[in-house]
């Protein structure tokens, strides 16, 4: 019983950094209808900045209070990479914005391999150990199981940043431009909505995510390079589909169902007789069963094509 | 029968038309090629285990100059060609394919990963020209062919000599970690389960994972079930690193053993405090008083400021023996070649006195390692 409970706890940790890269595929399709898929290169920029800015400031981070230390460290690689998505998507997805959609998501995968051997270029092909920013001990006093403080920390943060962007979505006014955009982007702009500050503001807003994604990430694994954005990354976007891509709660849930699928597949692969490699197989099996009995994905919302 | 030798005829036509011409066009590399031996090397110099093909080509670099500043052999310099596969299966055929082709290389050194020499060794040895791998360990890569030689020992060795230990420390209950990606992985675990448990041990669990994962909670969580008295992680690296933080913050305080694999500074850079106290198998130990060891440590670390790693003294090795059975050989052409390097025996070579057997690989004797204080200690060597 106590090895259930902490495969589903570890199942749980590893969910919320995927509903965490889901939200910016799920924010950026919702406004925009396309899969950004240059988002989980900008999860790995978002890791790398954290190094960084941890390797250049070092002296001042080791003086400060560890959760300081990790706010700063998060902060100024969620500012980073916020730029970065502003000007991927300036560069980038705005020259082809009355294009069909098809073009945009081809030159998202041109973006996406375009960072990652830039990444190789500039940070080196070598995976690099990510420093403790979070102080490596167990949370004790909870019997058999064991819970990392970095994993409460990852579940702590992923919450807030949930609980913030529902926040700016539902109850700012650049929110309510965001959801009219989704809407429709034809009346949004004819009712005066700026719609290019919009989408640059949810590209800045999904990237920062990612950066956030990636600091966490980095610091449950602390070892990073330039490819390992593809993995989440992909796991993430099946998180985003499988609970309704375009809905925010749908993403965090779906991440939550992928995190704990593929750990209880590994964990009881002896004991069912199927290869542990085979987590992946399943978690996906599961997204093309969700999408035969519920197309629109777990909490996503029917939509009829308009004729 | 006809047509086949027309065809063949018109393609030697064509052949000798294309080699004038590029003659004609670089008439100068034709005359700088009389007076060198061009050797192609594939190396991992980037990705997921760099670290081991930055060490060997370092090695193999510094055997290479210091035979060229030593004259040569057969009165010619010689020119080390390396490539860079980029730890990609897959990618080591293609750059071995070019080197072959292209550069036209007498000889290939390389690759350490044995699924990634599995796939140079067919080409070397359709091409007729011998290879010689410096730290290959699975048993399927010289069996490729006649031109495939290793410097290093074999996994069915390495597997016997981890279970030999873990045996002697009366840790009777291992459990088994593979990733089931890499050929050398699998072979190793499978060997170390073979001895261990014909020799009263039991393997208490069996789990597997793919290079480049991240997460072993879930198989850990498997493994502590079994209460292991001690858990082989026969991968390389980089997963072993992470996988080792993973079961210390699961409680698990077993110590891991491991293969030639982990011989990376990067293992305890990423693993810190939690690889302590684990062990590995090695080809040679920096820490050996041989003179002639400490001779190679001490040049290796004026050049390139570190320490040599197996890896390095591999490189080495394979470099220093393929220099050597071409002085023997007085040629490069590849059949002649290959049986000098086949002849070898009794080499003086930094990981020990290589003798090539039948099957083409070396026997030589094994050191056991532990990590103390971020370090790579000495702990027993185990003949074969």
């Amino acid at each position: 019983m106590d090895q259930f409970v902490q495969q589903l706890l570890n199942g749980l940790f590893l969910g919320a950094i995927y509903a965490l890269i889901a939200l910016g595929y799920t924010m950026v399709y919702g406004v925009l209808r396309f899969i950004n898929f240059a988002h989980g290169d900008v999860f790995m920029l978002g890791a790398f900045g954290g190094l960084y800015v941890h390797k250049a400031l070092a002296p001042l981070l080791n003086a400060l209070p560890w959760p300081l230390a990790l706010a700063v460290v998060m902060l100024a690689s969620m500012a980073i990479c916020a730029a970065l998505g502003i000007a991927i998507e300036y560069f980038a997805y705005r020259p082809l914005r009355n294009r069909p959609r098809l073009n945009v998501l081809i030159t998202a995968i041109g973006v996406s391999l375009f960072i990652e051997y830039t990444g190789q270029l500039v940070f080196g092909a070598t995976q690099q150990p990510f420093p403790a920013i979070i102080p490596r001990q167990n949370i004790s006093g909870l019997g058999g199981l064991t819970v990392t403080m970095t994993q409460v920390i990852v579940v702590v943060v992923t919450t807030a940043l949930l609980i913030g962007l529902r926040y700016i979505v539902m109850r700012t006014r650049l929110g309510l431009a965001m959801r009219a955009l989704s809407l429709n982007p034809t009346a949004a702009a004819l009712m005066g909505v700026n719609t290019s500050v919009v989408i640059s503001f949810t590209f800045g807003l999904g990237s920062a995510l990612a950066a956030a994604g990636g600091i966490l990430y980095a610091s449950l694994y602390p070892s990073v390079d330039p490819f390992m954005g593809i993995q989440p990354g992909i796991k993430a976007f099946v998180a985003a589909v499988l609970g309704g891509i375009g809905n925010i709660p749908g993403a965090a849930l779906g991440g939550m169902i992928i995190g704990v699928v593929e750990t209880l597949v590994t964990g009881y692969s002896q004991k069912l007789g199927i290869p542990s490699g085979y987590k992946e197989g399943v978690a996906f099996i599961i997204l093309i069963l969700i999408l035969l009995f519920k197309p629109s994905g777990l909490l996503g919302k029917v939509e009829r094509e308009k004729v | 029968m006809q047509i086949r030798n027309r065809a063949f005829l018109l393609l030697g036509l064509f052949g000798v038309v294309t080699a004038g011409l590029t003659g004609c066009k670089k008439g100068g590399d034709a005359a700088a090629d009389a007076d060198t031996i061009v050797i192609g090397e594939v190396a991992a110099l980037t990705g997921g285990t760099a670290t081991f093909g930055q060490s060997s080509h370092a090695g193999t670099q510094m055997a290479i100059d210091e035979v060229n500043a030593a004259g040569g052999v057969l009165g010619k310099k010689i020119k080390l060609v390396t490539e860079d596969d980029q730890s990609k299966q897959g990618e080591a055929g293609i750059v071995a394919k070019k080197l072959v082709s292209r550069e036209k290389v007498v000889a290939l050194l390389g690759e350490v990963a044995s699924g990634r020499s599995l796939e140079m060794a067919p080409i070397a040895q359709k091409a007729g020209i011998p290879m010689i791998s410096p730290a290959s360990t699975n048993p399927k890569v010289t069996e490729t062919g006649d031109f495939i030689f290793r410097v290093c020992f074999i996994d069915p060795f390495q597997g016997t000599v981890m279970a030999k230990f873990a045996l002697a420390r009366g840790w009777k209950k291992v459990a088994v970690m593979t990733d089931v990606t890499q050929d050398y992985s699998v072979g190793l675990s499978q060997y170390f389960k073979e001895y261990f448990t014909k020799n009263g041990g039991t393997i208490v669990g069996e789990q597997s994972y793919a290079s480049g994962d991240k997460d072993f909670k879930a198989q850990l969580t498997s493994v502590k079930e079994g209460a292991p008295d001690a858990i082989l992680a026969s991968g390389y690296y980089n997963e072993v690193g992470l996988m080792s933080t993973q079961a210390k913050e699961l409680g698990i305080q077993a110590p891991l053993l491991g293969g030639d694999g982990w011989d990376s500074p990067s293992l305890v850079q990423v693993a810190g405090k939690s690889i302590e106290g684990s062990f590995f198998s090695n080809h040679f130990s920096n820490e050996d008083t041989a003179p002639r060891i400490q001779e190679f440590v001490t040049k290796y670390k004026a050049k390139h400021g570190t320490i040599p790693d197996a890896m390095a003294a591999l490189g080495y090795d394979s470099a220093m023996i393929l220099v050597d059975a071409i002085k023997r050989a007085g040629t490069t052409e590849g059949k002649a070649l290959r049986d000098a390097i086949a002849a070898t025996k009794d080499f003086e070579g930094i990981t020990g006195k290589i003798s090539l057997d039948a099957k083409r690989d070396a026997n030589k004797p094994a050191v056991v390692l532990t990590i103390k204080d971020g370090k790579f200690v000495y702990v027993e060597t185990v003949a074969p």
